[in-house]
């Protein structure tokens, strides 16, 4: 090889700017305090309190404000916040926290135990979507002192499925805002109170949110951040725009589209990655109806698992963001996953020979019956799945139709009407099983729940399955319980998961300590800083 | 006074199809499936039974259509546009909120469609079948044809993220703080591309119609009287082509008025603008019935104010027309 001036010149600069960089970053890395950050908000929100809605969307801005008993640490176990310790008794039924001393309100009034019992009584049992379901057990929380909650649960509660699902659903709002006003209808509800790093100044509603800097926090010199401002944009490609003009310095759960992801990754000026949002794992989808005649046969629904390849999808649709399912606990959940193959390998020839099998044989046109596909629309995947399914059906013999609806009126044909023989869409996997997995196999939910068992399948088994594990206080037994529990479902298929997938952020480079714990972009951003440019 | 009579003798005759217009869209959006705690607890990714039921219960949603429908059409009597499922204030306050930004918005694309769509209207008149004719036709073919998000995103990436010139969107600079005329110029600023992006297409049905209507005129007999009485051709056409050729301008506009406000759904999500179509867009979407009956009502008003006022410019225009 002939060595040029200019692959010389090249080498050379290049190196130089190897060793420059560096030093520019250790320069950067004392954490620098000031600055605003910009973060998107992608869909409105109706209100501002994660006592009462638990959606990412209400944490991405209420977690800065508002603080929960416990947070994931870096490493993904409950790390204090406002509580500081916790210990259950051996029966399980009894869980006391010690909280923290030392802080207060926003506007001044002290944070005590009070607050804790109130919450949970009134918002997590009474109003909180999940909450209700977590606390249903709940009888009292006892306060011996200020700073002592004692939960009291009519079952045993496992004491790792309580502190992970705190993390979401154990937000804490002030007793004296709320006590003896309509809890729904509060203002504190859109103007939130908290203990949190940063204080509410405005909701301009269609446009922005922002944030101030909370100087009596109680971890003494933070946060670092002056201002948070949330800006509302519901395009996604004005999203990529406002982050490419530097607008916005943060985007996540896929706020952009798939495409724009994949281009930004190239993009040496930010960050694309699932670091820092791992908390929050979700399927594609395969739902069926089997009131259906058709679909009740557990031949029928394997035939249309192994007619749909799953790796072409993601390769050609996903830009790659994604693998195989082998079931509904993702491998994210290292506490819960069983490991395993796809249950259901792409493999038409075999596919053919199930329908034929179970007696549908193709007519003269080569179809053998038709189904009804009702796609929820979760996000912009959602409708490029539900055509996939079509085709791959199709050479099958199976003709599918989809039925068009936006996302209110798909929940209500499939949940409520059960008005489909296939819907597709997303599970969302909370990092327990029990806060919103084991429901879509659970039997008994009643009609019109969305994201529940509403496929007319019952299984004796998988129920007793589902309700001992959710009882289970050894961890070791608990997940051996499920490791069981998704093989038997992997075998009936009354919903086929798909794919697993993360979300993904991109965030600007200026900023730093940016996606360091597995629900970031739902964490305080106490340590987060923003680099000069 | 006689004007003011007018006013009410017109807003009078248009009640009875407002009341229709709100009560068939009511019923229609009884046939979208979903209601708006559906709604919402699709954006919060689930919710139990006992949740959804106290729910719908505190949005009223428990009782029949028949009994719904009645306790809207009294509180619309009463003036009362009910309260915001989505916002959790007054319909009204929403819709105050939202509406300087829209008529904003609407008024400048408006008057920039119109003023420039005049000018190239006369100009390819003038020039006609000649290259510059040739050129301002194409040029309007284009903007009527090519999907107005389309140029507004093109403009985004060419003057915002790839030259930096403008902002890529959003209504003002957030935490600036500026007043007086620095926030005016801030605004403007802002506005430009989002201007421009909905002027475009109404710019070239402008344009069409202003030439075909000058063509037209300009073959009149008091044309060539004018001409024939020895007036300069600026003369003719600044006092008596243009004054009678801007009468299809004028309709078009006062029907155009009431499209805009539906057309910048697009425009106000592409640039993230606080405006009516979008609020009108996402009420749908989460079902939010009072406020999109609200818009609905709301814009109704302002599409028979503009009408009026365009019936007030016909006479000026040519004092023929009696009102």
């Amino acid at each position: 090889m002939r060595l040029t001036r200019r692959d010389a010149l090249l080498a050379t600069s290049a190196s130089l700017v190897g060793s420059l960089l560096p030093r520019m970053a250790l320069a950067q890395d004392t954490p620098k305090q000031g600055g605003i950050l910009s973060a998107h908000l992608g869909s409105e929100q109706r209100i501002l309190n994660p006592a009462l809605r638990a959606s990412t969307g209400v944490y991405l801005i209420t977690s800065k404000i508002m603080e929960a008993l416990v947070d994931l640490d870096a490493n993904g176990n409950p790390a204090p916040v406002l509580a500081t310790e916790w210990e259950a008794t051996p029966d399980g039924k009894t869980v006391t926290f010690k909280l923290r001393q030392g802080v207060t309100w926003h506007d001044g009034k002290p944070f005590t135990a009070a607050d804790v019992q109130y919450t949970a009584l009134e918002m997590w049992k009474k109003h909180l979507n999940y909450g209700t379901q977590l606390q249903q057990y709940l009888e009292a929380v006892d306060t011996p002192d200020s700073h002592t909650a004692i939960f009291r649960y009519s079952r045993p509660m496992p004491l790792n499925l309580l502190l992970r699902a705190l993390c979401d659903l154990g937000y804490i709002a002030p007793r004296h805002v709320f006590e003896g006003t309509n809890i729904l209808e509060n203002p504190a509800n859109t103007a939130p109170i908290g203990t949190g790093p940063f204080k509410f100044v405005q909701y301009e509603r269609g446009q922005f949110i922002v944030a101030e800097r909370n100087p009596n926090y109680w971890r003494k010199e933070f946060p670092y951040l002056d201002r948070i401002v949330w800006r509302v944009i519901t395009d996604k490609s004005a999203v990529a725009a406002a982050l490419e003009t530097g607008q916005i310095q943060v985007s996540s759960y896929n706020g952009l589209s798939l495409s724009d992801l994949d281009r930004l990754k190239e993009d040496e000026r930010f960050e694309v990655s699932t670091r820092g949002i791992e908390a929050n794992a979700f399927n594609n989808t395969l739902e069926f109806n089997t009131r259906r005649k058709e679909l009740s046969d557990i031949r029928v629904r394997r035939a249309i698992a192994h007619a749909i390849d799953v790796e072409f999808f993601i390769e050609n649709f996903l830009y790659g963001q994604g693998k195989p399912a082998t079931g509904p606990i993702p491998s994210s959940s290292p506490a819960f996953y069983p490991g395993g193959e796809p249950p259901y390998p792409f493999d038409p020839k075999k596919a053919a020979a199930l329908l034929d099998e179970a007696g549908y044989k193709p007519g003269s046109d080569g179809t053998r019956f038709t189904l009804k596909l009702v796609p929820i629309m979760n996000g912009e995947d959602v409708p490029l799945l539900a055509t996939f399914i079509q085709q791959s059906l199709a050479e099958v013999g199976i003709k599918v139709e989809i039925v068009q609806l936006d996302i209110a009126g798909a929940l209500t044909t499939v949940y409520r009407d059960w008005n489909f023989d296939l819907a597709t869409g997303w599970h969302q996997y909370r990092g327990d099983p029990a806060v919103s997995t084991t429901v879509w196999y659970r039997s008994g939910s009643p009609k019109g729940a969305p994201w529940t068992n509403q496929w007319g399948w019952q299984s004796d088994r998988i129920d007793q399955l589902i309700d001992q594990a959710a009882t289970e206080i050894d961890p070791a037994k608990r997940k051996a319980l499920y490791a069981e529990w998704v093989k038997s479902v992997n075998e009936e298929i009354p919903v086929w998961m798909i794919t697993e997938r993360q979300f993904f952020a991109a965030t600007s480079k200026q900023v730093r300590n940016h996606h360091n714990t597995p629900r970031w972009d739902s964490s305080d951003w106490h340590d987060t800083w923003i680099a000069s440019s | 006074m006689h004007v003011l009579l007018l006013a009410l003798r017109r807003l009078a005759a248009s009640l009875p199809t407002l009341l229709v217009l709100l009560v068939g869209l009511f019923l229609l959006l009884q046939l979208a499936p979903g209601d708006t705690v559906d709604a919402l607890v699709a954006q919060i990714g689930g919710g139990d039974p006992t949740m959804i039921d106290e729910l719908r219960r505190h949005y009223g949603l428990d009782a029949s259509v028949a009994v719904q429908l009645g306790r809207y059409i009294w509180r619309l009597l009463q003036l009362d546009l009910g309260f915001s499922a989505i916002y959790g204030k007054p319909v009204s306050e929403v819709i105050l909120e939202r509406l300087p930004a829209t008529l904003l918005l609407m008024g400048s694309a408006l008057s920039f469609a119109f003023a420039a769509g005049m000018a190239l209207g006369v100009l390819s008149a003038r020039r006609v079948n000649k290259w510059p004719d040739t050129v301002i036709s194409t040029l309007g073919l284009i903007f009527y044809a090519t999907p107005s998000f389309w140029f507004g995103l093109m403009g985004i990436v060419i003057f915002a993220v790839k030259l930096g010139w403008l902002p890529a969107g959003g209504m003002e600079e957030i935490g600036a703080g500026y007043t007086g005329l620095r926030r005016i110029t801030d605004i403007a600023w802002h506005l430009l591309l989002p201007t421009v992006t909905l002027a475009l297409i109404f710019l070239a049905t402008y344009l069409r119609i202003m030439r075909a209507s000058m063509l037209e005129v300009m073959n009149l007999d008091f044309v060539r009287t004018a001409r024939a009485k020895g007036l300069s051709p600026r003369k003719v056409i600044t006092a008596h082509v243009l004054r009678n050729a801007l009468l299809p301008m004028v309709t078009l506009v006062g029907l155009q008025a009431g499209t805009m406000l539906g057309g910048s759904v697009v425009v106000e999500s592409v640039f993230a603008l606080p405006g009516l179509g979008r609020l009108a867009y996402e009420s749908v979407v989460q079902r939010d019935l009072n406020t999109l009956l609200g818009i609905v009502f709301v814009s109704a008003l302002l599409v028979i104010v503009i009408n009026f006022i365009v019936d007030l410019l016909y006479a000026r225009l040519d004092p023929r027309i009696v009102t």
